[in-house]
């Protein structure tokens, strides 16, 4: 996915030096990083290399034992996050930034109604007309090609793909700038996968979303990604253009993953 | 207890209010708090009482906190003094504070409650004592406690509304119709226990106190005097409380909550007052409802007292509320899962 750049030059977020140690086990390490807007980047690796404890960090919702996050605010000013108080940095979460998770469980309530769930961000930024929360739901059920008559059932009664195309619905519908997703098609049947994925594409371009997307599956790191880092025992080892590492990795280890022996 | 010599025997000893002054203290430091905090659940070691969790063991903590010798009490469930639960909490602090109790709301300085608010408009000397069972407004969307207690924190009030849309998604309009949360001064979002959505209205800007105490939460939280408290909506699906299509079948009266009564096995009902004390004054002015006996001599057996009876029309058995409140009794484990939330 070359023929798009990054729009800006002013980059959305910055990481610098960011670790973070489970007890005696290293979760990820010394890692710098920008990401810019309107831009995906991918962190692959192979299990265990810290990639979930890295998007963790960059989005707040693990502590940095080193390093810091900065952000880029809607005013233009780059933040450090550990400096906003809690209620500014879950505004932003739930604003500007959106978060697809694995597994659907933890990025949907799943005893609330598809409509409910995509209402949710929008009644937490104070919509309070019913028929107008409804009438945007239905439009993001549209677009996440979910049928309008789903809108009153809960996510139980949704196929694997279709919950996690509701998680994209419930998190767009605020227009963030930021979306974090972690392995968002792991577990997936190959032809729903490639759905989803298809989507995400269109999505992102659409909207002009930066994403930072973990993944173990080079495939989808290829299909979304502009660009992408390679980590290893929570280091960045390689980074770079996604077509570039790739089809022409520097890093032996790169080399052994994208030739698959390493296939997670 | 079982001695013969009951002149003699040492009676067991119990401190005014049954409990000790330190502890009483303690809650009352919280009662203070919560009233500093309009609508705010302040956390209280709540202690062992004599009677199950789910009786009111929170609501009788902050009466036995707030009483004094002069105070006169008044108990009710569900608008009635004379259940189980009711006659339960009365008989407690006549026993062990032995203050005067009353079935009159005008009368009583002291208003413990489990369901309801009186009809009888509430005064400046008055207080309202509340038991509930689960005080959390949140809980039935996020069950987590340390999440929730950032949700108030932090105003995020997003997802009570939420469980709103899911009632009208579900039921064409907000079915909700007890334990209908509010807002209080303009800030925390509260449960105002399980009472029916009718009662809402007479919280806000009520002269009397209302104090709300959950035992087996260890919560207490406080209305005070006058303040403005808000049910929550939607702009095209405003707040609206339940109407009845026909006065008490007893008093007459309208624009009360009323119980379903039924009446035999072959379908024969009747509406009521769910508020005794109220119904029974009413009556006794004369008011007649179509299921009174006539005015003239031998009308209802209404008893202003403390008798039983004061629906005298027999034999009656009381059902369930028009809007499916569960019974008179006790608060359980059951109003967790299919009761108040109306969320799985
Ligand atoms: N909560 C935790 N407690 C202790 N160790 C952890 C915890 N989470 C992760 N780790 C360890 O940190 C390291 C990085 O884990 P992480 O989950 O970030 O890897 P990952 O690249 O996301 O792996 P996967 O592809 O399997 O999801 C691993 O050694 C892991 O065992
Ligand atoms: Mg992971
Ligand atoms: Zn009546």
């Amino acid at each position: 996915m070359t023929t798009q750049t990054a729009t800006d030059d002013a980059p959305l977020l910055v990481a610098e030096g960011l670790g973070k140690n489970y007890g005696a086990r290293i979760g990820c390490r010394d890692v710098s990083l920008e990401v810019f807007p309107g831009e995906v980047l991918a962190v692959v690796g192979e299990s265990g290399s810290g990639k979930s404890t890295l998007l963790g960090l960059l989005s707040t919702e693990l502590a940095a034992g080193a390093g810091r996050v900065s952000y880029r605010m809607r005013d233009g000013e780059l933040r450090d996050l550990a400096g906003l108080g809690p209620a500014e940095r879950r505004l932003l979460m739930r604003t500007d930034w959106g978060f697809v998770r694995q597994n659907p469980a933890d990025g949907l309530r799943m005893a609330v109604s598809a409509g409910g769930n995509v209402g949710e961000r929008l009644m937490a930024v104070g919509w309070r007309h019913y028929g107008n929360i409804r009438e945007e739901a239905t439009d993001w059920l549209g677009r996440v090609e979910i049928a309008a008559d789903r809108i009153d059932d809960d996510p139980r009664a949704f196929s694997g793909g279709m919950r996690q195309r509701l998680q994209i619905a419930r998190n767009l519908v605020t227009k963030p700038r930021l979306v974090f997703m972690d392995e968002p098609t792991g577990g997936l049947d190959v032809s729903v996968q490639a759905r989803l994925l298809d989507l995400i594409r269109s999505l992102v371009a659409e909207m002009g979303l930066a994403v930072i997307i973990v993944t173990h599956d080079l495939a989808v790191a290829r299909l979304l990604s502009h660009r992408m880092v390679v980590m290893r025992h929570g280091r960045v080892i390689e980074t770079g253009l996604t077509d570039q590492v790739l089809d022409d990795p520097r890093e032996p280890y790169t080399q052994l993953l994208v030739s698959s022996v390493l296939a997670a | 207890m079982t001695s013969h010599h009951t002149g003699e025997m040492p009676a067991i000893r119990y401190n005014f209010a049954y409990l000790d002054e330190q502890t009483k203290r303690m809650i009352r430091r919280a009662i203070l708090k919560a009233i500093a905090i309009p609508g705010y659940q302040v956390p209280f070691a709540a202690r062992e009482m004599p009677m199950p969790y789910g009786w009111g063991t929170g609501g009788v903590q902050v009466t036995a906190a707030v009483l004094g010798p002069h105070d006169v009490l008044k108990v009710i469930d569900q608008g009635a003094d004379d259940t189980t639960n009711a006659v339960a909490i009365r008989g407690f602090f006549e026993k062990t504070a032995g203050v005067a109790t009353t079935t009159a709301t005008a009368e009583a300085t002291i208003i413990q409650t489990r369901h309801r608010i009186p009809e009888t408009p509430l005064g400046e000397e008055q207080i309202l004592v509340y038991q509930v069972p689960i005080p959390e407004p949140l809980r039935f969307l996020e069950p987590r406690e340390t999440e929730t207690r950032q949700l108030h924190a932090l105003e995020e009030y997003g997802l009570m509304h939420v469980k709103l849309y899911e009632d009208i998604a579900r039921h064409g309009h907000i079915a909700t119709t007890y334990a209908y949360p509010v807002e209080v001064a303009g800030r925390y979002v509260m449960d105002p226990s399980p009472i029916p959505k009718f009662d809402n209205p007479k919280m806000d800007d009520c002269p009397a106190l209302q104090l709300f105490g959950a035992g087996r939460e260890k919560r207490i939280y406080a209305i005070p005097p006058h303040t403005r408290v808000r049910s929550l909506d939607f702009e095209d699906h405003p707040f609206a409380v339940q109407r009845f299509a026909k006065p008490c079948a007893l008093c007459a009266a309208s624009g009360v909550y009323l119980d379903e009564v039924i009446l035999d096995d072959r379908g024969g009902r009747m509406f009521v007052c769910s508020d005794t004390d109220y119904c029974a004054g009413r009556q006794a002015q004369g008011h007649r409802g179509e299921m009174a006996a006539p005015a003239a001599g031998q009308a209802l057996d209404v008893m202003p007292g403390l008798d039983p009876g004061i629906h005298g029309v027999p034999p009656v058995l009381p059902a369930q509320g028009v809007d499916g409140r569960d019974k008179p009794g006790h608060d359980g484990v059951s109003d967790r899962v299919g009761g108040a939330g109306g969320m799985p």
